[in-house]
């Protein structure tokens, strides 16, 4: 893993595709930063389920569970709200035409549902040119869509 | 990860299995799969009534309600039922979110759950 910093506040880290190592390097750090700076279960909550899928989606969908490759994930984690980076090693992706799963055609299919839980948990979703890096800004206190 | 104990079977009056999930988070690809397999195994023997019971569940990703809709698949080929129970209310959101408590027959209790068996 290699750690940089490029602002006081901003931690960022690059890790290898792989999911515990996502979960021990930055899921857990982050939830405990989280809990330090006060952030309720529902926030905190929140930002594990978003995480846990941004995460997924780079490790499987944007590098193909290629252990060769890496993700980038920086966060800021202010009194007001939790700003999350996630960037994968593919090509990107057009995040207006993945299909709406609550569908009648697609809600039994298996998968699909982990960008609509992201934009359900988080205030604000939005992704690079490219397709590969998701910016995820949770506002703290703001309650998910249901 | 795969030896790590994943779920409580209960044998249950007649053929209904009450099926406890151990974890408290079921987020892991690897778990998620060995879950699976695990009731895959269930049906394979012949089960084909299932009540899972979340109470022990406070963290679920997109790839555990994968995971649930392929059981659900698998029973509805052999003409069986699952059922959902003891869901706490934020897990519950997700369900909501995901419109899959319209998908899934969900209850508040598993006695409530497995009374439905019955009648």
């Amino acid at each position: 893993m290699q750690e940089t910093s490029s602002h006081k506040n901003i931690h960022s880290v690059i890790i290898k595709n792989d999911m515990q190592l996502a979960r021990s390097k930055v899921v857990e750090p982050v939830i405990a930063k989280l809990s330090a700076q006060g952030y309720c279960k529902q926030d905190q909550f929140a930002i594990r389920l978003g995480l846990e899928e941004a995460l997924s989606n780079a490790y499987k969908h944007g590098n193909k569970c290629d252990p060769k490759k890496t993700i980038s994930v920086k966060w800021l984690i202010d009194k007001d709200k939790t700003i999350i980076w996630v960037k994968d090693c593919g090509n990107g992706f057009d995040p207006q035409a993945v299909p709406d799963p609550r569908e009648n055609g697609n809600i039994e299919k298996p998968s699909g549902r982990g960008l609509l839980l992201i934009r359900a948990y988080m205030s604000e979703v939005s992704f690079n040119e490219q397709g590969n890096e998701v910016k995820m800004v949770k506002k703290r206190g703001e309650k998910s869509e249901s | 990860m795969e030896n790590q104990r994943m779920l409580e079977v209960i044998v249950t009056d007649g053929e209904v299995r009450l099926v406890k999930f151990v974890p408290s988070r079921i987020l892991d690809e690897i778990q998620i799969n060995t879950i699976g397999q695990q009731v895959i195994s269930l049906i394979d023997e012949g089960v084909t009534k299932i009540v899972f019971d979340f109470s022990n569940v406070d963290h679920l990703s997109s790839s555990a309600l994968g995971m649930l809709i392929t059981i659900k698949k698998r029973l509805d080929n052999v003409g069986g039922t699952m059922k959902l129970c003891n869901i706490q209310p934020q897990i519950f959101q997700v369900f909501k979110i995901t419109r899959l408590d319209k998908l899934f027959e969900i209850y508040d209790t598993a006695t409530e759950a497995l009374t439905g068996f019955n009648q």
